[in-house]
Order: structure tokens, then sequence, then C-alpha cells
């Protein structure tokens, strides 16, 4: 089942905890990967452990205004198409609204949005030519439920989520789908910011009882990207061990 | 029927499915050839790539006709 096999991926910000056990699953179901992230040296330790011909490092900094079509060009050119986009590239600047500078408003959406609209646009025209394509946005559960600290955050991926369903009507007669996977709280760079208090506080709030794995979200992108998803588009994948049931 | 017409016409037939003699120069993609918005981006791409050249989304704009697009082409080749 999900086999890959032939397809070419991109994910953005493979240098994070989710993205880059994305692009583990993506690759171990036969895809030739695209590692885009800001730090080149932690790619080419993914790129080295993933080994092989399949795998392509495309260090590229998404917040720079040419930054998603440079990204764009050099995957085509490294791997002949891009069949399936991952726009996982996310940053935090937390703070709360009445303290928050326009620049940590202004980042984050540069990058968590911005940049998922650009690339999306770039490798569409592609998609399109081959009636077929993949664009799956790594979200949040907090776009739909809000979160205090974080109106830029979830703005940013509640944004992501209404660009999705919107692409998704677009394209859908061309065979390529948009879908969103929506994770809680997983355990990554991103939440070890979290003091222990905050996440002892958390913690009554998720049904199953622990934080999720970075595979976990993996797993859901896998689903999405593959030939068995053919007929899911528009819609958000939340995997959030019940914490909001949407 | 100049070269660059009797492509243009082809790429028309091909990619909206059309008989070939529907497709006259004052023939409208959407309101006469049944193209919707999507099919007319898909047209000027493939425009692009058989001529060779690039067509601007404001220009790709006010192509509506068959003849919008021989005229741009021939204007741009």
């Amino acid at each position: 089942m999900f086999d890959l096999t032939g397809k070419a991926a991109l994910v953005t910000g493979a240098t994070g905890g989710i993205g880059g056990e994305i692009a583990k699953a993506l690759h171990a179901a036969g895809a030739t990967v695209g590692l885009s992230g800001t730090r080149a040296g932690v790619l080419e330790e993914l790129a080295a452990e993933l080994g092989g011909e399949r795998v392509h490092v495309l260090p590229a900094n998404l917040g720079d205004a040419d930054g998603p079509d440079g990204l764009a060009k050099a995957a085509e050119e490294a791997m002949g198409a891009v069949d399936i986009l991952v726009n996982n590239a996310g940053l935090t600047r937390d703070n709360l609204a009445m303290r928050m500078k326009d620049e940590e408003w202004d980042q984050v959406i540069a990058v968590n949005l911005t940049a998922a609209f650009r690339l999306s646009r770039a490798c569409l025209r592609g998609m399109m030519k081959r009636r077929f394509g993949r664009i799956i946005g790594v979200t949040s559960i907090v776009g739909v439920t809000g979160n205090p600290g974080q109106a830029n955050y979830a703005a940013s991926k509640a944004g992501m989520i209404g660009m999705s369903k919107s692409l998704a009507q677009e394209v859908a007669s061309r065979g390529i789908t948009v879908n969103c996977v929506a994770p809680g709280f997983i355990e990554t760079a991103m939440t070890d910011a979290l003091t222990d208090d905050q996440k002892a506080k958390l913690m009554p709030a998720i049904p199953a009882g622990r934080m999720g794995k970075p595979e976990e979200i993996a797993a859901a992108a896998l689903y999405l990207a593959s030939d068995e998803a053919a007929y899911v588009t528009g819609q958000t994948l939340h995997v959030n061990g019940g914490m909001a049931m949407i | 029927m100049s070269d660059v017409a009797e492509r243009v016409k082809s790429i028309v037939v091909e990619h909206l499915g059309v008989d070939a003699d529907k497709v006259t120069d004052n023939a409208s993609f959407i309101d006469d050839l049944g193209a919707d918005s999507l099919d007319t981006v898909e047209l000027v791409m493939a425009f692009e790539e058989e001529f060779g050249c690039e067509i601007p989304d404001d220009a790709a704009e006010k192509i509506a006709t068959v003849k919008d697009a021989i005229d741009f082409i021939e204007a741009n080749q």
C-alpha cells in the first residue's frame, strides 16, 4: 500500500522533526525526495541517513522574496518534476497580541503562509501538465481552535487551510489534490520550548494522554500523497490524540 | 492560413476536444468553445510551449478568441 515509486516529492522544513519524518516516510514509500530547509548541514545529515540516489538537498530561505520560486525551480531541475509538494516549513514568534511587533506578525505570515502559496503556485504548472499532483500543507490544531500568544501563527495556519480549500477547487479536475494535515501537540523542537508546567496543564486536554510523535504526522502525509487518496481533496486531517474533534 | 494559425488551432482542438470546424478566428474560448477559466490558463501554457515564447499574465488576460492568440504570437515571435 502507498507506493510512491517514480514520484518526486519536495518537503520544506525538512530540518524539523515533522518535516524530517515526512521526508523519510515518502522516501521509504519509493519517492525521490528533495529536502529543503535553512540549515544545509542538517539537511546533509538527513540525506546521508536516507542514502542512495533518490535524495536531493535543496537549501532555501523561504522568508526571502525570491526564496519560494527559486526553490521550486531548483527542485524541478534536480528531480525533473515536483509531483508531491509538502509545505511544512513554519516558525513561531509567540507574543500576546498587545505586545506583538509588526515584524513578529510579518515574519510568521511570510514563511508559514505566503511562501506556501508561492511554492504551490510555482509547482502547479508542472502538475497541471502531468495531470497529477499532491499539495500537502502542514497546518496546526491552533489554526482551527486559536491559542493565546499565537495570533500570528494561528492566522497563518488558518490561512493555509482556506488557501488549500480554494486551490483544491481550482485544480481538482486535473488530478491534483490539495489537503492539510493538522498536528496537535507533537514531540518536536517547537514543543520542547514549552515548560514542564505548560505541558502538565496540556495533558488533561489530550484524550490519548500523551503527545504525538512526528511519525504519526508523517503517516497522515503519506496517505494524502498516495494514489489511494485521489478522491480526498480540500480536507484537513487532524492528528491530535483527540484534543479537538472537528 | 498561416503556420501560426494552423498550430494554434490544432492546440485548441486537442486541448478542448472540440471539432476543428468550430475553431474559427472569431471563436471565443469561453463563450463558443466551452472552455472554463482553468482551460484558458492551460491553453496559454500550451501556446508558450509550442512557440517558445512567454505570454505575460496581463497579455494572457486579453486573449479571449482564437484570433487574439494568433495575433499575439505573430507579433511576439
